[in-house]
């Protein structure tokens, strides 16, 4: 059984798969739980989704090299974060239409600049499914050095992002800066989906974000109690399905993502609170 | 972030100047003009979307009004964090992961300030708001457990945390028992000791008349305001009901029955 554990371990890439998922992990089910709460998961899905031209555009621009990747999907995230934002207060389209429109079309565009490349399968999948086996040095240190940045902001305005979600007229009357705040989030959500793009790939980034959430959301009733528990839940996703998808040869991120799916299902049914099977 | 402006005492608590409202043309307020004093207790009466809610929103400055100016102690609303605004029930998700006391600590973010986590002495007055409106052995109950009196008492305490001076209560009464109402309306009793002004969203036109000092009549203009047997006159509460009522001569008593009574009141538009 140690050995079980141990072997991987010996290998650098393994190595630096784990830490890159347990980060990821936990920052996407910190950040996640406010997307839970606040009804935004259509939105993470359709975000991390229109990074793909970005990075796909900066993937030919770099000759395929790729250690700039991660400055495109930030770039890339943060301004789609707050377009969409801004498109989604337009009152003559609904919102999720609005975002269904742009989402669709900017993957398109992404696809489109990608299949120009030669030979483009390989890298068109590794941008969808994640390659957290190739994750370099400096990958790990960019995601520790962001995904801590936007672990701290959720920190200090704890206080302030609970009560714009829980009752935005309450944080209006507090004199709290609502649009900032909202602006302030929606650029948490891109920092975190560019920094898990290589892990999951802008295909399952949705399920890093809301699974864990979710799954915690039925085990606890306080806000905070609810990130820890998303967050252990996240992060232990990462490394059981990193060892699946070891010693079973299947692809990382959707061992990952199963994984978490897995423990969102077995909590649904069972949990002491409103557990279907609960005794 | 939070500002803290200093209240000019000899101004009128509330000073409401020639407010209008308009949604994509139509008005939901047209040139409302009031004032209210400290300590003051007032129903605001008036038929389903006749602009309560927004005249709340507009007061407390979470809308901007289309033209006419608010005053709250001498200056603008959204200079003061003094006003609390209690939301109906069936806005609220009652599913959102807090319990009481952290609702109510929401109220003292403001008094905190920012970067900022709760102190002793917050506690001490989310326990002591809590103490007001006889909640405070429920202060770590789900909010989803709580009945609609509690719910109702929990958003008073949340404003007595926040330290308002104004309160906006919409429809507090609205689907509460008939003790749990009471109990509601003893608390405003409370609050005027404590010298906070409160203005209530109410249908109840008995109500209105039997625990508040003045009476405001309202269908997107204000049309009386005063004490209640100046204002509930069957005259001008046909102008604001119109069809919608039936007057009931049953030992003098008025009744309004309003046939949209108990709908969604209003619509959303924060």
């Amino acid at each position: 059984m140690l050995d079980w554990l141990l072997e991987p371990l010996s290998y650098d890439f393994m190595l630096r798969a784990l830490a890159a998922g347990i980060l990821v992990g936990i920052v996407c089910a910190v950040i996640g739980t406010y997307v839970v709460l606040r009804g935004m998961a259509f939105f993470g899905d359709a975000l991390a989704h229109t990074v793909l031209p970005g990075v796909a555009l900066g993937y030919m621009v770099n000759n395929g090299a790729r250690d700039p990747l991660f400055w495109w999907a930030l770039g890339t995230a943060v301004l789609a974060s707050l377009g969409i934002g801004a498109i989604s207060k337009n009152a003559r389209i609904k919102e999720d239409t609005s975002i269904g429109i742009i989402f669709a079309g900017m993957f398109a565009l992404g696809i489109v600049i990608i299949s120009t490349v030669d030979d483009y399968a390989v890298d068109l999948s590794h941008f969808l499914f994640g390659d957290v086996l190739g994750i370099s040095n400096s990958d790990l240190i960019l995601t520790a050095i962001f995904g801590g940045i936007v672990i701290l902001l959720v920190i200090i305005f704890y206080k302030e992002f609970l009560t714009l979600s829980f009752d935005p007229v309450l944080a209006a009357t507090l004199r709290m800066p609502v649009s900032l705040l909202n602006n302030l989030l929606l650029v948490l959500i891109a920092v975190t989906v560019a920094v898990s793009m290589q892990m999951v790939g802008v295909a399952l980034m949705v399920a890093m974000l809301v699974t864990p959430a979710a799954t915690a959301s039925l085990l606890t009733r306080r806000l905070w109690m609810m990130m820890i528990i998303a967050a252990s839940i996240g992060a232990a996703s990462s490394v059981v399905g990193l060892y699946l998808s070891y010693y079973l040869n299947i692809a990382s991120g959707a061992a990952i993502v199963l994984t978490a799916t897995a423990v969102f299902i077995v909590v649904f049914l069972f949990n002491p609170r409103q557990g279907i099977f609960r005794k | 972030m939070y500002p803290h402006t200093h209240h000019q005492t000899n101004q009128p608590i509330l000073d409401v100047q020639n407010l209008s409202m308009r949604y994509d043309g139509q008005f939901a307020l047209e040139d409302v003009t009031f004032h209210l004093h400290a300590g003051e207790r007032v129903a605001v009466v008036g038929p389903n979307g006749a602009g309560k809610s927004t005249l709340f929103k507009v007061v407390a400055g979470v809308l901007a009004p289309t033209s006419g100016t608010v005053t709250v102690s001498g200056s603008r609303p959204t200079s003061h964090v003094c006003i609390g605004y209690v939301p109906q029930r069936a806005h609220v998700d009652w599913n959102f992961p807090v319990n009481v006391a952290d609702v109510v600590m929401m109220g003292r973010s403001a008094v905190m300030g920012a970067f900022r986590w709760p102190t002793k002495r917050d506690w001490s007055h989310v326990h002591d708001a809590l103490d007001t409106v006889e909640i405070r052995d429920l202060a770590k109950r789900q909010i989803s457990e709580l009945s609609g009196g509690q719910q109702q008492r929990m958003f008073i305490a949340r404003s007595l945390a926040q330290q308002a001076e104004l309160m906006l209560m919409d429809e507090p009464l609205t689907g509460l028992d008939i003790p749990a109402q009471e109990g509601i309306l003893n608390l405003l009793d409370k609050l005027q000791k404590q010298n906070v002004t409160v203005m209530v969203a109410t249908h109840d036109l008995d109500q209105a008349e039997k625990y508040f000092d003045r009476v405001m009549l309202l269908n997107h203009k204000l049309l009386g305001f005063g004490e209640s047997k100046e204002v509930l006159k069957p005259e001008t509460l046909m102008q604001a009901y119109g069809n919608r009522m039936r007057l009931l001569d049953a030992n003098g008593n008025l009744m309004t029955l309003d046939d949209a009574c108990c709908g969604e009141e209003e619509h959303d538009h924060a």
